[in-house]
């Protein structure tokens, strides 16, 4: 440690402005921040620091995604017939070139848009690139995680501003932008499954996602059990509920993703799964629209991501809500996308400002006949 | 030529274009640019719409009352709205067909009435005329660069000739697959938004302080 320390100090003076290689002033921060808490301290004011700052709190996020990580790559090997540690590897050999080709598109791109603006790096994209492989099917190719990755990060981030002056959540984007340009890549039966023969790999039995199977029989072929610990076909991270709950408890532990989100994400699914059962639209039980498709993965990683959802209390109460029953009402009115998650998610993300507004708005009419109840 | 009439031309091709420097006509130009051939139509049809009617606007201009201008500009739009409409359904039928309403909505289109209010009520004939050129050949101009993408992109093919090879494609067991997205308006938008990126970055002049 302290040798790596005493080697960034060295290079200190070479990359500061003025410097002989002034001009990469941004590289270099985003590299010695990445290794080492920054050391400096609030100018103005008195402001108690937290020394959790914002890598420290992406890596903790990239932690909680992990569990889910893991169980995709594992059920992406189970998908093709393999079992136990070959079936694990055979998934993280498909895993690591998606993560690879998100990473290094992403972070170029804001690399070199931090370096044309001389703003520091941003972390944010440690988040989304790990996002991005997790929420696509496996046969993906790897030019389209590429070119949504860098869609995303261009047309979401970096005309806006960057890291935290985005509107939608990049990584929904990214899956968005993927999902629309190059739909038959994305949906269907087959693409959930490798194709890919390595480690005694065979064909996989190609069929629909439970969510189709859902949407189009009314039943799926597995149990509530199966689909719940994620014993099924879908994108890499979303299939296995139990370890995106584990995620979800590590970010509630520490308090990096806000429950209040969260949880009515939850209940706006529930109730508006439980009204169309009520109504008579589907026959399964309603808590399974909870476990199957990417409702847990969006409600727990992405809902929750703190520079898109809203900022008030009040406002992410509505807003998790909103999200949880438009991803219900677009899976079970719209036939064209079986899906609802990531287009609800987009939607509430253009309207989280607004709720916020009207949120602080009534706060302020609020007091304001506190003191006019007062002053009489 | 004299240098001034030119100018009236020229400016609307790039510093002063109606489409990314105005903002005006941008329904039609998300709408038509799908494939590049009615695009090219399209933008050929407001030319000749924006050319006539400043020039008759122009020879009007002195003998209406400026309380019922905007009467008589509508029947004259209208007029050679009709015109193009029927000229289009004579000659080249199926591109008529794929712009459908677009070209009737030729009417609604701001750069037509923006200019005959702007330039031909106080100009002279064949300066209103230039002018009316330049702005049809400005818009039709970021048409041509939209369409060009969208079609390149979407369908892999420029003009109804394929670009891209076929056997480039995943169903022929290649590694392309034509970009979807490309055949909605909003990726229109982008491209629109792209352009105008990269024009005002070698147009200081008109970046915002």
């Amino acid at each position: 440690m302290k040798a790596l320390r005493k080697i960034v100090d060295n290079l200190k003076p070479t990359f500061t402005r003025g410097g002989k290689l002034g001009f990469l002033a941004s590289t270099f921060g985003a590299f010695e921040t990445f290794l080492f808490v920054p050391n400096h301290t609030t100018q103005r004011g008195a402001h108690i620091r937290d020394c959790n700052d914002m890598k420290r709190t992406m890596i903790v996020v990239v932690l909680a995604l992990i569990p889910a990580m893991l169980f995709g790559c594992y059920n992406t090997g189970l998908q093709v017939n393999l079992e136990g540690w070959t079936a694990f590897f055979y998934g993280l050999v498909r895993f690591l070139p998606m993560l690879a080709t998100s990473y290094i598109v992403g972070l170029g791109i804001e690399f070199i848009a931090a370096q044309l603006r001389g703003h520091e790096v941003n972390e944010g994209f440690l988040v989304s690139g790990f996002l991005i492989p997790l929420v696509m099917p496996v046969s993906t190719p790897l030019w389209m995680v590429a070119l949504g990755t860098a869609f995303s990060v261009i047309f979401g981030k970096e005309v806006f501003g960057g890291t935290g002056m985005n509107v939608f959540n990049p990584a929904v984007l990214a899956r968005a932008f993927v999902f629309f340009a190059y739909t038959p890549q994305m949906s269907g039966e087959t693409v959930w499954f490798s194709t890919w023969k390595m480690m005694g790999a065979t064909d996989a039995t190609t069929g629909a996602t439970a969510l189709e199977q859902l949407a189009t029989t009314g039943t799926m072929q597995w149990s509530a059990l199966d689909a719940f610990l994620g014993f099924i076909p879908g994108s890499f991270g979303e299939t296995s509920t139990l370890a995106i709950l584990i995620g979800a408890a590590i970010l509630l532990f520490t308090g990096i993703a806000s429950w209040k989100t969260m949880v009515s994400v939850f209940a706006g699914g529930a109730a508006m799964a439980y009204f169309f059962s009520a109504l008579g639209c589907f026959d399964y039980p309603a808590w399974w629209h909870l476990i199957v498709g990417g409702f847990a993965f969006g409600a727990v990683f992405m809902a929750t991501d703190p520079v898109t959802s809203a900022q008030t209390s009040t406002g992410k109460y509505i807003v998790g809500f909103l999200t949880g029953a438009i991803a219900i009402l677009i899976r079970q009115v719209n036939p064209a996308y079986p899906e609802g998650m990531m287009l609800s998610i987009l939607f509430m993300n253009a309207l989280a400002p607004l709720i916020d507004y009207y949120v602080v708005e009534a706060n302020i009419r609020r007091r304001a006949n506190r003191v006019k109840k007062t002053v009489k | 030529m004299a240098s001034k009439s030119l100018k009236n031309l020229t400016a609307p091709l790039s510093g002063n274009n109606p489409v990314i420097v105005q903002i005006l006509g941008i329904c039609s130009a998300l709408a038509v640019t799908v494939q590049l051939k009615p695009a090219i139509v399209m933008g050929l049809s407001v030319m000749v719409v924006t050319a006539f009617s400043n020039l008759v606007m122009s020879l009007l201009r002195n003998g209406v009352p400026s309380r019922i201008r905007i009467i008589v500009q509508l029947v004259v739009i209208a007029t050679l709205v009709i015109l193009v409409d029927q000229v289009l359904k004579a000659f080249v039928y199926d591109v008529s067909k794929q712009l459908s309403v677009y070209v009737g909505l030729i009417i609604t289109n701001c750069i037509v009435m923006g200019r005959v209010e702007a330039f031909a009520l106080q100009n002279k004939p064949w300066d209103s005329f230039l002018d009316g050129i330049g702005n049809g050949l400005g818009y039709a101009s970021i048409l041509v660069i939209i369409a060009f993408f969208r079609e390149l992109l979407g369908s892999g093919s420029l003009l109804g000739i394929r670009i891209i090879p076929e056997s480039w494609y995943i169903a022929e067991g290649g590694f392309y697959s034509n970009c979807g997205i490309m055949l909605f308006p909003p990726m229109a938008l982008i491209i629109v938004g792209c352009i105008i990126w990269a024009h005002r970055s070698f147009n200081k002049d008109l970046q915002e302080k």
